[in-house]
């Protein structure tokens, strides 16, 4: 994505716009009277010439809209800029001469409707410019004495020359209710002051602007020390996590691998288990296992190998170091399966010539093995990396964040920016600064994948074709 | 000289052979000490020692048969039914998605896969609790239904595995069959979909497994209603702090009882896993 061509798309895109605009009016000038007719009353032009079913869809858009904003939608869009002023409590009715309880607004379902409000006007205004242009167009078919499409027309071509429309319109539908519209709904809350003390029902939010990202940069020094502290422990965690499974896992793929030894799908059978088994069962019972009380100790010491329990998951150093050797038993196997397949591809050869010039396994590994795979494999280490960051599961089965530390907010030595997001949201009812995590958190990984994508030379342009 | 070339090479397989048999013990380590938990017959949340003194089924009887407090088989049933439906839901969604993506040219292809591909940057459970308050705005919280909606919701965004699949079919098939005169719909349903067998089988069991192995989305949607929980939430709660102490052992045999089937499934379908996320990768 060169930065010159993004430029040239975008005065694209702006001129297009400009364009657009401009045919509408002139096709307002040029239609005749139905055309004309349409741009007030939708699929007019449609009904009129022959395409009654589509006609009738453009009314029921037009009708539906206009039903929902009287009922609701004005009102929702109306009350975005203050999320509500009413508050629940008792006012004085001064008319019966008593206290009444009011209900108040909800400041939260009021953004959640006031987003989805905004979101169906500008669906409503895409339909509205459809069914304008198909007015028009159908006049100038018309004209011209040309065919126009019929409704078994439209079937045929939805799955045909516009099969695309067909198959993707209920997974867009999907997305965009259930992971579009919540996270733009997330995104507006961290400009507001959602959190404990503002808990609709009963109490208001409003929007403040940026002032919870300067907050948790600099302004509020116990947000921000935890930030900085669990951002750095974060990066640290998905470079160890990443790059240490990565290379132990290609090894123990190497050794299976190799020639000579015996029952390859046995010890593969045997890595391979330990994935299937769902991680909240395995790293639930590693957790009790690593208790200072708890088997491992135990074990080692009725062995006699250590005279103290090892304080696995309680010293705040240990337990960074247990969640990494922890995460190398879940992600080994993994990076095994998926580089066995791929170390067969790399030529025989190479190793061949290598061994005649004396290179020893190890020289061959770094040297050969290594380059390839990291050649070959980088969209997957960068996928990895970017899970890793958002590993939810293994620090929040394992530790829990724990060991919990006064010097940090909400948060445990242990903890992720995610799992911290999960704590402040489930736990602590921040979601203003959930929220803003959670962005800081994207804008972290996007950069990172920009710059790694961009970097690398294995993703390779995908074979085009009209 | 050959000779000491064999020697080596013996020594050096032999070495691999220890190492792989230590890893091996490091790896099934935590499995047998949850099997052997689930079959122990002493109380208690933790033994002192490693293996049982006494061994027993009643942790599986217990589990299966006292409702009471914690009712495993309505979670069990639960899960099924959320498994089965989210999976033809996703499996649907999927292939239909890596479908227009691959094989259909048209002008929002590029922006749409440009705006997944940044969605899925933003961290997975941001919009849970956004997603909780529109499920009940339509009075869906607490009900199976919502889960089922809930995992098949975003599941289109996982197209890339199926996409790099049905990129590696050449297109001239797609082409020769339109020459003769197949729709694109026919083109789908009766050319690529027989073509993609492993990806189909991929998809299927990643979606079915899914409700298995996830415990964050049930407790936020299921909140504190025990019979609508899935085994996953349910066996999590066993092990809370207040319960840890008697339900331990039962929650290791139904740790058992859930796994057992997942990893057969899993070792089954190894190759196309591999297959699916090589493919994947590859191609972005």
């Amino acid at each position: 994505m060169k930065l010159q061509s993004f430029f040239k798309k975008l005065s694209d895109a702006v001129s297009g716009f400009f364009a657009a605009c401009a045919n509408y009016f002139v096709h307002f000038k040029k239609g005749d009277i139905i055309t004309k007719i349409s741009y007030f009353i939708m699929g007019f032009g449609c009904f009129c010439r022959k395409q009654v079913v589509k006609g009738l869809a453009y009314l029921a858009i037009q009708l539906g809209y206009i039903y929902f904003m009287i009922t609701s939608g004005v009102y929702y869009i109306s009350m975005l800029s203050t999320l509500g002023t009413m508050q629940q409590g008792e006012v004085w009715d001064e008319a019966l001469q008593i206290y009444r309880i009011q209900t108040g607004h909800n400041s939260m379902l009021l953004l959640l409707f006031g987003v989805f409000s905004i979101f169906l006007t500008i669906l409503f205004i895409a339909f509205y410019f459809m069914s304008v242009s198909r007015a028009y167009k159908n006049q100038l078919l018309m004209e011209q004495g040309k065919h126009i499409n019929s409704f078994k027309d439209d079937v045929r071509d939805l799955l045909d020359s516009k099969y695309h429309i067909t198959v993707l319109s209920i997974p867009v539908i999907l997305t965009v209710a259930f992971t579009i519209l919540p996270l733009i709904f997330m995104i507006l809350m961290a400009f507001t002051n959602f959190d404990q003390t503002h808990q609709p029902p009963g109490n208001l939010f409003t929007w403040i602007g940026t002032s919870n990202f300067s907050k948790i940069l600099y302004q509020n020094p116990r947000w921000s020390s935890t930030f900085f502290k669990l951002l750095f422990w974060t990066i640290i965690w998905a470079f160890f996590a990443t790059f240490l499974n990565y290379i132990l896992g290609i090894m123990l793929a190497i050794m299976i691998n190799k020639k000579g030894i015996r029952i390859k799908s046995f010890w593969r059978t045997i890595f391979v288990t330990t994935i299937a088994i769902p991680q909240f069962v395995s790293l639930l019972l590693m957790s009790r296992m690593l208790l200072d009380n708890g088997a491992l100790n135990n074990l080692l010491l009725n062995l006699g190998i250590i005279k103290e329990a090892i304080p696995f998951l309680t010293n705040p150093n240990v337990a960074k170091v247990t969640v990494i050797i922890v995460n190398l038993w879940v992600g080994i196997p993994y990076t095994m399966l998926i580089t066995s397949g791929i170390l067969m591809n790399i030529p025989e050869d190479l190793y061949e010539a290598s061994r005649i010039d004396g290179a020893t396994p190890v020289k061959q590994f770094f040297a050969i093995t290594l380059p390839y795979m990291l050649h070959v494999t980088t969209p997957y280490l960068i996928t990895q990396f970017v899970g890793n960051i958002n590993n939810f599961n293994v620090i929040f089965l394992l530790t829990g964040g724990g060991p919990q530390s006064l010097n940090l907010y909400q948060a445990g030595e242990t903890d992720l920016l995610v799992t911290w997001l999960y704590k402040l949201t489930t736990q602590e009812q921040n979601y203003a600064l959930a929220s803003t995590i959670g962005i800081v958190i994207f804008m972290l990984l996007s950069s990172i994948s920009l710059i790694t994508y961009n970097m690398t030379s294995a993703v390779k342009e995908e074979d085009t074709f009209s | 000289m050959i000779k000491s070339m064999k020697a080596k090479r013996t020594i050096g397989n032999a070495f691999i052979y220890v190492i792989l048999t230590l890893l091996s013990i490091v790896w099934v380590f935590p499995v047998a000490w949850l099997v052997m938990q689930s079959f122990r017959k002493e109380g208690s949340a933790f033994t002192p020692y490693f293996i049982p003194k006494q061994w027993t089924f009643d942790n599986y009887i217990n589990l299966l048969t006292d409702t009471s407090k914690f009712n495993f088989p309505r979670w069990f049933g639960n899960t099924l039914v959320v498994a089965i439906a989210s999976c033809i839901l996703t499996t649907v969604l999927v292939l239909l998605t890596a479908y227009a993506f691959s094989r259909l040219r048209f002008k929002m292809r590029r922006p749409m896969m440009n705006v997944i591909l940044i969605l899925g940057m933003f961290p997975g459970f941001m919009s849970m609790i956004a997603i909780y308050h529109i499920l009940k705005a339509i009075n869906l919280t607490q009900s199976l239904v919502s889960l089922v909606l809930v995992y098949s919701g975003g599941a289109a965004m996982g197209y890339y595995i199926a996409k790099g699949f049905f990129d590696t079919i050449p297109y001239a098939i797609d082409e020769a069959a339109m020459i003769d005169g197949a729709t694109k719909n026919q083109v789908f349903w009766k050319i690529i979909l027989p073509m993609s067998k492993p990806i189909v089988i991929y998809t299927i069991l990643t979606s079915f497994l899914t409700p298995w192995v996830d415990f964050i989305f049930v407790s936020v949607i299921m909140k504190d209603n025990y019979d609508k929980y899935t085994v996953a939430l349910g066996l999590f709660q066993m092990i809370s702090r207040e319960n840890v102490q008697k339900y331990f052992t039962q929650f290791c045999a139904g740790a058992v009882l859930i796994a057992i089937p997942i990893t057969l499934l899993f070792i089954k379908m190894q190759k196309y896993y591999v297959s699916g996320v090589t493919a994947g990768g590859a191609k972005g």
